[in-house]
C-alpha cells in the first residue's frame, strides 16, 4: 500500500479513534458505570468525577510509561546482557566500555561540548538580544539569526561542510586562508582538538537563536524603573547591562543553559554527518549509534551513561516544578 | 532609553555594525549553500560561490569544423569561430567572449596564449584569436570529425536548475520527500490531541496525585531518547510492528508527549477561571467544556506545539534511522542525505546543495510564516 495513503488512513484512525475513545469512555462512565440517577445519584456523580481525569490522562500516561519510563528500566536490564542478549554478564559491558579509549575520548569530548556549546550560545544569545533590542531593524536581525532553528542538524551539517570544504574554490575558510594569508588549504575537520570546536560551531549556530528569543523576552520583562533609576544615577550602558539587567534575568539564563546542555547530550547528527566520529571527534550519542544494531548490550550501556549525566538536571527540574506549584 | 539619557552616542553606530556583522556571519553559510545549489559541477569547481555572479575562467573543448575544410599549402585548413561550436555555444549566450589561451590537449588546455600561432607537431598548427576566430591547419583531410582543441575563456555566470531536476527525479529524493511527509503529518496531529486532553485534566480537574504527575512529566522532558531505542525496537519486533511507518508514528507520538503536555498545560492554566466555572454551573460536562471552550481558546498554544513537533519530526534523523527500515522505499530525507548522498555523492557539491535545500525549504516556509506562534510557544515553556 502506498505510504501516503497509509498515512492519511492513520490520521483518520488516530484522530477519530482518540475522539471516539473519549466520547465512548465518558459515556460509559456516566451512563453505565455510575449513572447520575437512581438512589445513589449524588454518590455516583462524585465517583464518576474521581475517575474522569484518568480517562483524559490515560492515552498520554500509557504512551509515556511505555516509551519513556519502561525504557529506563529496559535499557538498564539489556545493558547487563551480552551482544546477543542471551547471557547475563553483569557490568561487563560497562567495565569494557570504561576501559576503551574511544569511550574516554567520547566522554571527554562530550564534557567539552556540554561546557562550550551552552555557554557560547547563551552568551551570544544574550548579547544579540540586548543589541537588537533598540534597533529599528532588530526584529529582522533576530528572525535571521533564529532561522537555523528550522534547519535539521543534517542540513546544518551539510551547510557547514561547504564552509569547511578543503577546496579553496569551495570552502570559504580555506579561500580566506589561501587568498588572504597565502597559506596552504587545510582540512579543518582533521585538525586535532580544534575539529571538535568546529563541530560545536554548527550547534552554536543552530542554538543561539533559541537563547536569543527567550532572553530577549526576559530582558523586556525587566521593570523599566530599575533601568531608569540607574541611568539617573549616572550608570553607563555597560554598567546597566552587567549590574542591572543580567542579575534580573539570571533564572532565565539558567533555564536556557540547562535546556541547551540537555540538547547537547541528544544530538548525534552533527558528528555522524560531518566526521562519523573519526579524527577523535566522537561524542557519546554518536558513540552509541556505532553500537546500535551491532551490539545492543553496549549501546544501552552508553545510553545509561547519558541518562546518569542528565539525572541531576532532571532532579533539579522536578524540585523546581514542585516548589512553583506549592 | 536613549531619550532619557539625553544622548544618542556613537555606541549606536557600533551596535548597528556589530549586529550587521553577526547577521552576516549567521547568513553566509546558508547563502553559500543556496547559491551552490544553482551552479553546475564545472562552475562550482571553477570558482567559489561568492564569485558566482561574476564571470570566471573556465576550460572548454570543441572540434574543428570540417565543413570549412579547404586545401592549403602543406595540408588542409579548418576555420571558424569557437563560440559557434555546438559544444561551447551553450555557455556563451551572447555568442562572444574573451579567450585567454588555447591548446590541443586536455592536460594543458591553456598551453598557448591567444593570438599566437602554435606549432602542435606532426605538421599541425593552430591559432585562436582573442575573439574566438581560429585557423586549424592539418596535414591530412580530417573528413568526418574535426581535430580537438581546448580553450580557456571567461565564461559569463551561469545558473541552472539541473541539480534540482537530478535530485528530485533520480536518486530517490522525491520518494524520500514523500516519506518525510508521511512520517511528519500524522505525528504532528495525533500527539497534540492526546496531549490536549491530558493537559486539560492536569490544569482544570482536581484529583489526587496531580502535582506528582505534573512533576513526573517535567522530569520526563529531559529523559534522553537514546534510552528508548533498543528496548522499544525490541518490543516493536516482538509485537509484530517491526521497523515500519506504524512504529515510527507510535514512537514520535509518544516522544512528543512531555513537551506537548507541558506547553499546553502552562497555557491552559492561564485561561480565565470564570469561563470554565460558569460553564460547569450551566451543567457542561468536562468533555463539552474541553471541546467547546478550552480547545478553541488554546489555539495559539496548539499551533506553537504543532510547529515544534512538525520541525522536530521533519528534521529528525535518530528516530528515523532506528524505527524505519533502511530500504530505499522508506528512507526519509535526513537519512537519505546523511547516509546516501554524503557518502556516494561526496564530491558532487551541486547535488548535495540542492538536496539539502529541498529538505529545508518546507521547514523554512513553516518557520517564517508561523514564527509568531513558535516564539510564543517557546516563551510559554521557559519564562513564567
Amino acid at each position: 500500500m502506498n505510504p501516503v495513503f497509509q498515512g492519511l488512513i492513520t490520521i483518520a484512525i488516530g484522530v477519530g479513534g482518540i475522539f471516539l475513545y473519549f466520547i465512548a469512555s465518558n459515556a460509559f462512565l456516566d451512563k453505565v458505570l455510575f449513572p447520575a440517577k437512581g438512589p445513589n445519584a449524588s454518590r455516583n456523580i462524585n465517583r464518576a468525577n474521581t475517575i474522569r481525569p484518568w480517562l483524559f490522562l490515560a492515552p498520554t500516561i500509557i504512551a509515556l510509561s511505555l516509551y519513556l519510563v519502561y525504557p529506563v528500566v529496559g535499557s538498564f536490564i539489556r545493558s547487563l546482557y551480552n551482544r546477543s542478549g542471551n547471557d547475563f554478564i553483569g557490568f561487563a559491558n560497562y567495565t569494557s566500555m570504561f576501559a576503551s579509549s574511544e569511550f574516554r575520548t567520547a566522554f571527554l569530548n562530550n564534557v567539552l561540548w556540554a561546557l562550550v556549546v551552552p555557554s557560547v550560545s547563551t552568551f551570544l544569545g544574550l548579547l544579540i538580544a540586548q543589541l537588537t533590542d533598540k534597533l529599528r531593524w532588530g526584529n529582522i536581525a533576530k528572525s535571521l539569526i533564529f532561522m537555523p532553528m528550522a534547519i535539521s542538524f543534517v542540513g546544518a551539517s551539510l551547510i557547514w561542510k561547504f564552509v569547511y570544504a578543503i577546496d579553496p574554490e569551495l570552502g570559504i575558510i580555506n579561500a580566506i586562508r589561501v587568498n588572504m594569508f597565502g597559506a596552504q588549504p587545510l582540512d579543518v575537520l582533521q585538525v586535532a582538538f580544534w575539529n571538535n570546536i568546529f563541530l560545536m560551531v554548527i550547534l552554536i549556530w543552530v542554538q543561539t537563536g533559541f537563547a536569543m528569543v527567550i532572553l530577549s523576552a526576559a530582558l523586556r520583562g525587566i521593570p523599566e524603573e530599575t533601568i531608569e533609576a540607574a541611568i539617573i544615577d549616572g550608570a553607563n550602558p555597560f554598567q546597566i547591562f552587567f549590574k542591572i539587567q543580567i542579575p534580573q534575568v539570571t533564572n532565565t539564563i539558567i533555564v536556557v543553559f540547562t535546556t541547551t546542555t540537555i540538547l547537547v547530550l541528544k544530538v548525534f547528527d552533527i558528528v555522524y554527518a560531518m566526521t562519523g566520529g573519526n579524527f577523535n571527534t566522537q561524542i557519546l550519542p554518536s558513540y552509541m549509534m556505532q553500537f546500535m544494531f551491532r551490539d545492543d548490550g553496549r549501546a544501552t550501556a552508553v545510553a545509561i551513561v547519558i541518562m546518569l549525566i542528565v539525572t541531576p538536571v532532571m532532579v533539579q527540574n522536578i524540585r523546581q516544578a514542585r516548589a512553583e506549584m506549592r | 532609553m536613549d531619550n532619557i539619557a539625553g544622548k544618542k552616542s556613537s555606541l549606536s553606530i557600533a551596535v548597528n555594525i556589530t549586529v550587521l556583522l553577526l547577521v552576516l556571519i549567521w547568513l553566509i553559510p546558508t547563502v553559500g549553500l543556496f547559491v551552490s545549489s544553482f551552479r553546475d559541477r564545472d562552475a562550482i569547481s571553477a570558482s567559489g560561490w561568492w564569485l558566482a555572479a561574476s564571470s570566471t575562467e573556465q576550460t572548454f573543448r570543441g572540434r574543428g569544423d570540417t565543413e570549412t575544410t579547404t586545401p592549403v599549402d602543406g595540408g588542409f585548413a579548418l576555420t571558424g569561430n569557437v563560440f559557434e561550436d555546438p559544444e561551447i555555444a551553450p555557455s556563451f549566450p551572447d555568442g562572444q567572449g574573451n579567450i585567454a589561451a588555447f591548446g590541443d590537449s586536455g592536460r594543458a588546455p591553456g598551453a598557448y596564449p591567444a593570438g599566437e600561432v602554435a606549432d602542435l607537431g606532426d605538421g599541425e598548427t593552430l591559432i585562436v584569436e582573442r575573439n574566438g576566430d581560429y585557423v586549424f591547419t592539418v596535414p591530412e583531410d580530417p573528413e568526418g570529425s574535426g581535430p580537438r582543441y581546448y580553450i580557456v575563456a571567461e565564461a559569463p555566470p551561469s545558473f541552472t536548475l539541473d541539480n534540482y531536476r537530478t535530485v528530485l527525479t533520480a536518486g530517490g529524493m522525491g520518494q524520500a520527500f514523500v516519506n518525510t511527509l508521511t512520517v511528519t503529518i500524522p505525528t504532528t496531529i495525533i500527539p497534540i490531541l492526546m496531549a490536549a486532553f491530558a493537559a486539560y485534566a492536569l490544569a482544570w480537574m482536581d484529583f489526587a496525585g496531580r502535582t506528582w504527575l505534573i512533576a513526573a512529566i517535567i522530569g520526563l522532558l529531559v529523559v534522553p531518547l537514546q534510552l528508548a531505542l533498543v528496548p522499544m525496537l525490541t518490543l516493536h519486533n516482538q509485537v509484530g510492528i517491526g521497523q515500519s511507518f506504524l512504529g515510527i508514528w507510535l514512537a514520535h507520538s509518544a516522544f512528543g508527549q512531555p513537551l506537548a503536555v507541558y506547553l499546553l498545560r502552562n497555557y491552559m492554566i492561564g485561561l480565565p477561571r470564570d469561563i470554565i466555572e460558569s460553564a460547569r454551573v450551566d451543567g457542561g460536562t468536562d468533555f463539552q467544556i474541553f471541546t467547546k471552550i478550552i480547545l478553541p481558546l488554546s489555539f495559539p498554544a496548539l499551533a506553537a506545539f504543532a510547529i515544534f513537533q512538525f520541525l522536530w519530526t521533519w528534521n529528525d534523523l535518530l528516530i528515523a534511522k532506528v524505527f524505519l527500515p533502511s530500504s530505499d522505499e522508506t528512507k526519509v530525507m535526513t537519512v537519505k542525505i546523511a547516509d546516501d548522498l554524503l557518502g556516494s555523492r561526496g564530491g558532487d557539491w551541486g547535488i548535495l546543495a540542492a538536496a539539502a535545500f529541498v529538505s529545508i525549504t518546507i521547514p523554512l516556509l513553516v518557520f517564517f510564516t508561523l514564527q509568531r506562534y513558535l516564539v510564543r510557544g517557546l516563551l510559554a515553556g521557559s519564562v513564567k
